[in-house]
């Protein structure tokens, strides 16, 4: 097996799907020869041709209008959306039609493609080059929401993607890009979509964390450990349609739990975790569900260490929660 | 505004048409259109009697629907607008297919998940689901397009919108991805005077709408929308120039919305009525049934056949449609996804369960409130 980063995984996904399938086509700003502002897409143009990687006009609206339509008519497009940030022209296109195209013909016409776009802190990339978006997109039917953490979850969610028969917005952490590293075997497999990864064992304290925030809370729960907290860590990976069952097993499982996203915190997905929680297993709970999120503030530049949950402000909510 | 191609002359003639139009197919136009017409009375009716909750008069712009729709083949790809009944009426979609939308029963292809004249058909011909947002199946038609091309087949996308449409998004990034790409695309604009009781000025300070083809490197045409002949010969052309892979065309059906812009609009409020009254004298079906006429294929007595035939299968479509019963409750939680995940199924399983405890959710009147 060879060693990747989580970038060089996605590409090999992307390889590994064209490979096998003629109606894989990866399209994009600036995906084809240049292969993409984070070389994700590098070496497809050449090997698959012009009219299977290629760019296209600036406009996220027409990249995702356009892959609807192909996906309706039966081509299975991945489009990169260069950053998360510049989605938002494209939101209707994805929520008011992707996502809704199975539904509203009756089962006639349907979307079968995946939307690629990093997103997340960590790269002083200011308001607009680091936001987190996911909860928008987990508030729409139809949709799945996917955020791998590792390159192994990686290769094998966004192949799950690919082959999935509904829409995928599958954003990926750009910080872990090229900082997290491991063995990703060689040509097709899948992780299973709507699964959660049990990240670490623990029987103190439950973390719920996802993309970028997983290797954050690695950290938090080791530096516990020191501290006699056993952590159980849980990496979502979907976050819809999510494995609620999952969820509810590891809250259950220790009684205390905290949320961990760098998105903010109002109607964060950890709402949603933590109103799961109250519903159906608020008799096993311990301590109040608590949340380490990004501020209810647009996303700061310079003191954007601040803003992005750190191993510092993990480490405090789990202290809090353990010794509540 | 650039040139107008109209074709029927004032006494019926047409010695400029040279699309290849049958004088079986001109019929079926003919007819098509009255079926149309009845149509629309009959759901106007249907919505004041307070038994469908909306619907989208057609009369005035069928000649455009139908002009169109007879110089594609049933194989090419239609992503219409909601104001487009003729095209699916043309190609063979039942009446009862459609009225079955109007009714959001159980036999509706959509399920009755969506409000009507928001028609989704695959068979007899792929005509695309219609959303409500204005604009957003431009693109769409574009990437239809571009998988037709990919796997060599010589299929053409035809893509409707109003006048309103061209101020979207889609519009822009529709129109430019065709040009940029080459897509076998015709961006048919159906300027039909009104956006609601927006006026077509209002929308743009362009010289018309055809124009803007220029700056998305494609031929912009404009065509008389009412005279059947005309429109069917600018799609024929735009069709065979996409068939061999010279691109995309946009035109610009000029024509005029006579009713209101849906059941829940009182255009007389906002519509001059000489200017109703101008058009009303250039109305598609009077113009089409002169032609008929001057080429010796039209009678009083086939006008009362087809009107009588025309009533009488919407009549039908009508009673077939009510006699079907509501979706079933289970189809508010299927095909959200292919299969249905378990937090649907939890939610369905509470809803049934509540149903069954406690009956039925109460419905509401259905009527649209604007």
């Amino acid at each position: 097996m060879a060693t990747l980063t989580l970038l060089q995984a996605v590409n090999d996904a992307l390889r590994t799907k064209m490979r096998q399938d003629d109606s894989v086509l990866v399209f994009g700003e600036d995906v084809g020869p240049k292969g993409g502002v984070f070389l994700a897409t590098e070496g497809l143009t050449a090997e698959f041709g012009a009219k299977r990687c290629f760019d296209t006009p600036l406009s996220e609206d027409g990249i995702i209008g356009t892959a609807i339509g192909m996906a309706a008519n039966g081509l299975r497009p991945v489009c990169e959306i260069q950053f998360q940030d510049f989605i938002f022209p494209a939101f209707d296109q994805i929520v008011s039609e992707a996502a809704k195209l199975r539904y509203r013909s009756g089962g006639q016409y349907t979307a079968p493609m995946v939307i690629r776009t990093p997103y997340g802190g960590g790269i002083r990339g200011g308001l607009y080059h680091s936001q987190s978006g996911e909860a928008y997109f987990a508030h729409t039917a139809g949709l799945k929401v996917v955020i791998p953490s590792t390159p192994y979850d990686a290769k094998g969610l966004l192949i799950a993607a690919i082959e999935d028969p509904d829409p995928v917005l599958f954003m990926e952490p750009k910080a872990l890009y090229r900082s997290v590293k491991g063995e990703v075997p060689e040509g097709h497999y899948t992780v299973d979509l709507s699964t959660t990864r049990t990240v670490r064992e623990g029987k103190d304290v439950t973390v719920f964390c996802y993309g970028a925030m997983v290797p954050v809370c690695e950290k938090a729960a080791a530096a516990a450990a020191e501290q006699g907290v056993e952590t159980h860590v849980v990496d979502l990976r979907t976050l819809l349609p999510l494995d609620e069952e999952a969820v509810l097993d590891a809250a259950r499982r220790t009684g205390r739990v905290v949320v961990v996203h760098e998105a903010p915190r109002f109607c964060g997905f950890g709402a949603e975790i933590s109103a799961l929680i109250a519903e159906h297993a608020i008799e096993y709970m311990e301590a109040p569900v608590r949340r380490v999120t990004g501020f209810d503030t647009p996303f700061p530049n310079t003191l954007e260490h601040h803003y992005m949950p750190d191993e510092r402000r993990v480490l405090d909510a789990i202290e809090a929660t353990a010794s509540f | 505004m650039t040139e107008m191609m109209s074709l029927i002359t004032e006494d019926g003639s047409a010695p400029a048409y040279s699309g290849g139009l049958s004088d079986e197919a001109l019929l079926r136009c003919y007819r098509t259109m009255l079926l149309v017409r009845a149509f629309d009375d009959i759901c106007m009716k249907l919505q004041r009697s307070g038994r469908i909750g909306f619907s989208v008069p057609n009369k005035g712009v069928e000649g455009t629907q139908v002009g169109a729709a007879s110089a594609l083949r049933s194989t090419d790809l239609f992503f219409p607008s909601y104001r487009d009944f003729g095209m699916a009426l043309y190609h063979g979609v039942r009446p009862a297919a459609m009225m079955n939308n109007m009714f959001g029963n159980a036999g509706d292809s959509a399920k009755g998940r969506q409000m009507p004249v928001h028609f989704s058909f695959v068979d007899p011909i792929k005509y695309f689901s219609i959303s409500s947002p204005i604009g957003t199946h431009l693109p769409q038609a574009v990437g239809a397009a571009y998988a037709s091309t990919l796997r060599g087949e010589d299929t053409v996308t035809l893509v409707s919108f109003g006048d309103g449409g061209t101020s979207s998004l889609g519009f822009h990034s529709g129109l430019n991805f065709a040009g940029v790409w080459k897509s076998p695309v015709i961006f048919l604009c159906q300027n039909n005077g009104w956006a609601i009781s927006c006026p077509s000025e209002g929308q743009t300070a362009s010289d018309g709408y055809a124009i803007k083809a220029k700056a998305y490197g494609m031929p912009g045409i404009t065509v008389d929308g009412n005279d059947v002949l005309a429109v069917n010969q600018a799609v024929a052309e735009a069709a065979e120039r996409a068939r061999r892979g010279e691109g995309p065309t946009l035109i610009e059906a000029h024509t005029y919305r006579m009713g209101g812009h849906s059941t829940s609009d009182d255009p007389t409020k906002y519509v001059p009525k000489e200017e109703l009254e101008a058009w009303a004298a250039k109305d598609p079906v009077l113009r089409l049934r002169r032609h008929l006429d001057s080429r010796g294929l039209w009678s009083e007595d086939l006008e009362a056949r087809l009107v009588k035939e025309c009533s009488e299968e919407v009549t039908a479509a009508v009673r077939e449609a009510e006699a079907q019963p509501a979706p079933a409750l289970e189809t508010v939680f299927s095909d959200v996804y292919e299969s249905v995940p378990d937090h649907l199924r939890r939610q369905g399983e509470q809803a049934f369960d509540l149903a069954r405890r406690k009956g039925d959710a109460a419905a509401g009147d259905g009527a649209f409130p604007l």
